[in-house]
């Protein structure tokens, strides 16, 4: 029988420093949420949650929770609760695994953090719907649930050129939420707090793009797989100290990598770009199969879509209505193709992986013909793997492997 | 008293069939063999190897490289060496056809589309998700639901004078609607023709056809009729090599040939 060889992972030094800090900040929600000393607001991960915190509040991003929910493998149980709620198997299984465990009164911050028995209950929940409708209809499911304001901003869709209507529509949708969470924070506004939250937003943003970038390294550093870990400070603690601090820390691991040349697959063969959400509760098994054929996937839009290059502390407003549009995800096709393209010459890529998930169509940038319109322009070849973020019902394992396995047996015919 | 030249094995563990061809030193086949693979794949291909040599009048003593492919590849223990079964169906296919070709292959479990250039490179591959539809498991789910023999399908489906269309691809949706037309009184040829128009359209919408495009798989080998009326749907003469259901096997033991002579 063919023994799979087995893999021998680098771990990053950083992660001990970085479970200290995630842990650090739950144990923080927590105790504001049992004792009622801070107000609590929930946010999308690409929302406005500098303007949170310049008001004062502790933020916990649903969006992070529903990955965790996913990456412990509780997520396919959850989700049919949801479902037979009435929320369809067919949309974002974030929102059907958040609202399941919710349901159950489950989470995986228990196991994580001994003492945590539920998510930090909200005072207002803030949406921004620049990902996709479903956050504005989670959170709405919430609102009712825990009887909060549910205030949100409306992002255009499809945009091609970020223009000057698009960041006056989307700043003064910002600005019109000020008073509203004003009465509910009980703080009043101030915009050099703004700036303040903005500013390390910012360094936040510019070092996590640094750390990204090292994976353009021959060889790379850092895998995708390591980099939806650790891309938790960058969702969950960008506009803290804390978050620079650590992308500081491990941008230092990471660079010393390249100068010793550490290969983060060792052996690399053939460099990969993913496209499309993780497959949160087949990290692992993901990782191991790329890394035994000595592939390493490296780099990957998902990763990149928390880069705000944007964001100015002299205009804040108008820089985060930029920022937060100008975002992959908002964008239109050709705009994502231009995109890709450069990333394709950025990071030397020898093929791209699509994820087509199922219950995220925003995420699936397969489904319009991207994937035989770049391979038609760059020649880089693509492979589609069917699944999905939460939902390992609609995950085929054998498939995946046979296919993955198949695509790298075409790159080494090349 | 036997050939004592050297062989080279290539082992499809497919998920309903395992397959084995074995070439000799000038590629040539001459012995081969299918035989279920249940739930032992170790004991199936062991019969099916077995067989095989049996009828290459050699020993297993004289097999000189042998390579696992499918479903089932890395679960045996007759090879350390395996590739997917979308590089050995390419290979086993580019050697009846040395062409620029679009292989269509409708396994068991799985279909798949392979585009090969003119000097056998592959270009892409589409394999169907998640999903049955326009398999084999289709179809022997339907004759379960006819109670009709999975052999007798295809001669059934020659007898069509007026082919029954099915609006779904889903197997257990096809089943409700097979139901439907036999309430109807629709006449089995005509539902069992509609059957294999299904799997024909499940199949042309994985992915577009180059010019020469070539048919294999264990449904093909069974069911001629099914390529008679695709080459009818895309207006063209579709080429189907000796041994359809072989050629995983076959491609599997031209590369055990091809590592045998890099790493002799």
């Amino acid at each position: 029988m063919a023994e799979e060889k087995k893999v021998v992972r680098k771990k990053i030094e950083a992660t001990i420093q970085m479970n200290r800090y995630m842990s650090d900040y739950f144990y923080e929600l927590n105790e504001a949420d049992k004792t009622r000393s801070r107000k609590i607001a929930w946010c999308t991960s690409v929302g406005p949650a500098e303007i949170l915190r310049a008001l004062g509040f502790l933020v916990h991003f649903p969006e992070n929770h529903g990955a965790m929910l996913g990456a412990t493998r509780m997520s396919t149980d959850m989700i049919p609760i949801a479902n037979a709620s009435g929320y369809s198997p067919e949309i974002c299984s974030y929102l059907t695994a958040d609202v399941g465990a919710h349901m159950k009164g489950v989470t995986p911050l228990s196991k994580a953090y001994p003492g945590i028995d539920r998510v930090a209950r909200p005072d207002v929940l803030v949406y921004n719907t620049n990902q996709c409708r479903d956050v504005q209809d989670w959170f709405a499911w919430y609102a009712a649930e825990f009887k909060v304001p549910l205030i949100g901003i409306h992002t255009h869709r499809g945009v091609k050129d970020v223009g000057d209507a698009h960041v006056a529509s989307i700043a003064s949708q910002m600005k019109a939420l000020i008073p509203r969470l004003e009465a509910i924070s009980g703080n009043k506004f101030d915009m050099d707090k703004l700036r303040h939250v903005l500013a390390l937003s910012r360094e936040c943003s510019n070092l996590w793009k640094k750390v990204l970038d090292t994976a353009s390294a021959k060889p790379s550093p850092i895998t995708f797989f390591d980099g939806t870990i650790h891309m938790g400070p960058a969702v969950v603690l960008r506009g803290t100290q804390t978050a620079v601090d650590y992308y500081n820390l491990l941008l230092a691991e990471l660079e010393t990598r390249i100068q010793n040349k550490v290969a983060a697959v060792e052996g690399e063969r053939f460099r990969l770009y993913w496209d499309g959400m993780p497959m949160w509760g087949r990290l692992r098994d993901h990782s191991d199969l790329f890394a035994r054929a000595g592939v390493n996937v490296l780099a990957s839009t998902y990763c990149n879509s928390w880069i705000f290059s944007a964001f100015d502390p002299e205009d804040p407003f108008n820089s985060m209505a930029r920022a937060y549009t100008e975002l992959f995800i908002v964008r239109a096709d050709d705009a994502k193709e231009a995109y890709i393209r450069r990333m394709l010459e950025f990071f030397k890529v020898d093929g791209i992986i699509y994820h087509d998930a199922k219950t995220c169509p925003n995420n699936s940038n397969c489904r319009y013909g991207m994937p035989q319109r770049l391979e038609a322009l760059t020649g880089v070849p693509s492979l589609t793997i069917n699944g999905d973020l939460n939902d390992l019902r609609l995950v085929s394992d054998e498939q995946t492997k046979t296919n993955v396995e198949a695509f790298i047996e075409q790159l080494e015919e090349k | 008293m036997k050939d004592s030249q050297p062989v080279f094995a290539g082992i499809d563990v497919g998920a309903s069939r395992t397959k084995v061809v074995i070439l000799d030193r000038e590629q040539q086949i001459i012995g081969r063999a299918v035989v279920k693979s249940g739930t032992d794949f170790e004991a199936a291909s062991h019969q099916c190897l077995t067989l095989a040599l049996d009828m290459a009048d050699r020993t297993a003593g004289q097999i000189a490289k042998a390579m696992t492919t499918g479903y089932g590849r890395k679960n045996v223990a007759i090879s350390q060496e395996s590739k997917t079964e979308i590089s050995c169906h390419a290979r086993g296919c580019y050697y009846y056809f040395p062409r620029p070709i679009t292989i269509i292959d409708i396994g068991g479990q799985d279909n798949k589309i392979i585009k090969l250039d003119e000097s056998g490179k592959r270009l892409s591959f589409k394999m169907n998700r998640k999903c049955a539809a326009g398999t084999g498991a289709f179809l022997e789910e339907m004759s379960a639901r006819l109670d009709i023999p999975i052999e007798d399908l295809d001669g059934l489906a020659r007898q069509s004078l007026n082919m029954v269309e099915l609006g779904s691809f889903c197997t257990v949706f096809s089943a409700t609607e097979v139901l439907e037309k036999i309430r109807q009184g629709k006449k089995v040829p005509d539902i069992v023709k509609g059957l294999f128009f299904s799997v024909i359209k499940r199949v042309m919408e994985m992915d577009s056809l180059s010019e020469h495009v070539v048919m294999t798989g264990g449904v093909v080998a069974h069911n001629a009729f099914l390529v008679l009326m695709t080459e009818e749907m895309i207006g063209r003469r579709i080429l189907v090599p000796e041994y359809p259901q072989l050629t995983g096997a076959l491609g599997a033991a031209l590369y055990a040939i091809e590592n045998k002579r890099l790493n002799p």
